[in-house]
């Protein structure tokens, strides 16, 4: 039972690594069409920042955990941001292209990390607190599993919040129910393109602190190997779909873990999922109906 | 840099007036392709001619180069009959026949898959364990082999066909994702986890093995690559691949006509993932082995590289784009341990010792500012020089 409940937890704390870039990504692609295959560069650069500056401001502390949330935030946003300015918009409309952009930019960016930073992982060290564990009926449970399941809510809280109260909120909401009409309005929607974009590789920037502290290291394959999950999330949730990404997320995550501990096929066991959603309802779990 | 003549579609001469329907549009929305260029382009019977001289010409001087002594200092690190310049110019064709056989996806089929390594990898580990495992001599392996590729693509065609565009896009690349995991698992020490697996050498053919029998390699590759440029020239030429390229344009169109897109789809699906394998197993012949990678998500994304500098749509331009990233691939790896490099300051040295960062960039900047790749310049280029006015103005 306590092996039960471990392996929950941290299969929701996976699953909300998995939610912070599948979140970004299913809100890219409902809004602009587009499948964002930098958005592992978003988180890498993002980990990999954060890690150099707790290195240089001391690890270990509450403060500079805090400070390189903040930090990791920031960088992938402002590189999404950029991404979308100077890659995405020239090719406006051109969904292969765009997505060969993101193709190209992935493998020139992750080359890049390899040049700076090297190959090998760099361990990270976060609050001494992160390496204790607290007793839930009776499991032992790492503390950072509760720090990333905690701040990926916040983060979809607070995107909930942002797309439910604020103007630019609404006109991303309208845009992904239905663009043309938008701009037919009178609403320039690119500005919520780069916005989009922004949020998501901020997203993007704060799983890559946080799953620099899940796993324990920080490499440049990082964001590759966790995008494709969350391709697969974005897919079973419904494309476009917040609350999709969400749910998708913690049932991949959960299901991941526990097939992978009692019979060591969890990856086959996402797929297979994939594979029979695709067949039973093909626009995903709340996908819109194309 | 002209806007290209648009394709007209066939004419509709009673509803001529009529706008598609709104469900139509939707659906160029999601399956909006590449711009591909026409591939029917009206030549003369001399200029026919002219081209299967041409390229019969290139075929024996490829044929040849085993047994010539030509350097080409910069490009090839030897002299062509050395095997260390064999092996690479080997690479660069199965290379180009691998891209030839992700052209037919999304070249003639518009189909952007991210799965195709898969097939690959099929190939190449399939022939490895089946020669390992079950002591065939190479030609029934190879067989077996391709009988799997076939049964495998077309199950995961299967699947992945239900949807269309970037979904079919992420499937695809779930199913490649699914065997890079199995592969490095290692089931049962079969595919020997991230070192890779080597075939046994019993079943194979002694004239095949060796530094001393590049050569054989070599002309082995060529003939791969002949028989993939054959394959895929029938079947873009066949019905189905008519109906295939009708798909990618207009899907909606093709079901009106009473045409079933799906097994059209399904057909060229499969034929490019069993020419991914048979290029997989001369791969794992040449290389003597096979390393994960050749089933990863990036082994894919090389060969959309490949085909995108070429120019989506083109045959021509798969092929020369396989052989030149090869090349690239190679040579800036040899640029990057240069000394000319290293004492380069490291802003500078970093990027350019990381070959994939400048093939990265570049094919960002083809994308960007070279629609239609190398085939699409070399077009432009001769409708420049062209003095056919009927051509430029449509």
């Amino acid at each position: 039972m306590s092996t039960l409940i471990l392996l929950l937890i941290t299969g929701v704390g996976l699953g909300a690594l998995y939610f912070l870039v599948a979140s970004g990504l299913s809100l890219i692609y409902g809004l602009m069409g587009v499948l964002n295959f930098a958005h592992g560069a978003f988180l890498t650069l993002g980990a990999f920042v954060s890690w150099e500056m707790s290195r240089r401001i001391g690890e270990g502390t509450w403060l500079t955990f805090i400070i390189t949330l903040v930090i990791g935030a920031a960088v992938g946003g402002v590189f999404a941001a950029l991404t979308e300015f100077a890659l995405i918009r020239p090719l406006y409309n051109r969904h292969i292209e765009q997505v060969l952009v993101t193709v190209g930019l992935s493998l020139a960016a992750v080359a890049i990390f390899e040049g700076v930073w090297g190959t090998d992982p760099q361990y990270t060290k976060g609050p001494e607190w992160f390496t204790r564990t607290t007793d839930v009926l009776g499991a032992q449970v790492p503390n950072d599993r509760f720090v990333t399941i905690i701040v990926a809510a916040l983060v979809l809280l607070g995107v909930v919040l942002f797309l439910k109260k604020t103007r630019y909120g609404m006109i991303i909401r309208a845009g992904v129910e239905n663009r043309s009409m938008v701009t037919a309005l009178g609403i320039d929607v690119r500005k919520a393109f780069t916005l989009v974009f922004t949020i998501g590789g901020a997203a993007a920037g704060i799983g890559g602190v946080l799953a620099s502290h899940y796993f324990g290291y920080v490499s440049p394959a990082l964001g590759g190997s966790l995008l494709i999950f969350a391709f697969i999330v974005t897919v079973i949730g419904g494309l476009g779909s917040l609350s999709g990404a969400a749910i998708a997320s913690v049932v991949v995550g959960v299901l991941q873990q526990i097939t992978n501990f009692y019979w060591g096929v969890g990856d086959f066991v996402v797929i297979v999922l994939l594979a029979v959603v695709l067949l039973t309802k093909p626009t995903g779990l709340m996908g819109k109906t194309a | 840099m002209s806007p290209e003549p648009t394709n007209t579609l066939p004419s509709e001469e009673s509803t001529g007036e009529r706008r598609e329907p709104t469900a139509a549009v939707a659906v160029d929305k999601v399956a909006r392709r590449v711009r591909v260029q026409p591939s029917h382009r009206v030549k003369t019977p001399g200029a026919r001619i002219g081209v299967w001289v041409l390229g019969l010409l290139a075929l024996l001087l490829m044929a040849a180069l085993p047994l010539l002594n030509i350097s080409i200092p910069g490009v090839l690190p030897t002299p062509t009959y050395q095997p260390g310049t064999l092996q690479l110019l080997a690479m660069c064709l199965l290379m180009a026949a691998a891209a030839l056989s992700y052209h037919l996806l999304i070249g003639v089929a518009g189909l952007l898959s991210f799965g195709h390594a898969l097939y690959f990898g099929a190939g190449s580990y399939g022939l490895a364990i089946i020669l390992n495992n079950l002591g065939l001599p190479l030609l029934p392996a190879m067989g077996l082999t391709l009988v799997v590729a076939l049964v495998l693509s077309t199950l995961t065609g299967m699947v992945a066909l239900r949807v269309t565009g970037i979904p079919f896009a992420m499937v695809t690349l779930a199913f490649a994702q699914a065997g890079s995991v199995l592969v490095r698992r290692n089931p049962g020490g079969a595919t020997g986890g991230e070192e890779g697996v080597s075939p046994d050498t019993a079943g194979i053919p002694d004239f095949l093995i060796g530094v001393a029998n590049t050569r054989n390699l070599y002309w082995l590759s060529l003939l791969t690559l002949l028989v993939v440029i054959v394959v895929v020239t029938w079947v873009q030429s066949s019905r189905a691949g008519h109906v295939a390229a009708a798909v990618r344009e207009n899907e909606l169109r093709v079901r009106v006509l009473g045409l079933q897109p799906y097994w059209a789809k399904l057909l060229i699906f499969v034929v490019a993932g069993v020419l991914a394998a048979a290029v997989g197993m001369v791969f794992v012949l040449l290389q003597s082995g096979t390393v994960p990678r050749q089933v990863s998500a990036d082994f894919t994304i090389t060969l959309l590289v490949m085909v995108v500098l070429g120019g989506v749509g083109s045959k021509w331009g798969a092929v020369i784009g396989g052989v030149l990233y090869t090349l690239l691939d190679q040579r800036l790896s040899a640029l990057a341990n240069s000394s000319a490099v290293e004492s380069l300051p490291a802003f500078l040295h970093v990027p350019l010792s990381e070959p994939l960062f400048i093939l990265g960039t570049l094919f960002v900047l083809v994308v960007l500012f070279m629609p239609g790749g190398l085939a699409g310049a070399v077009r432009r280029l001769r409708e420049r020089f062209t003095s056919n006015p009927a051509a430029k103005k449509n």
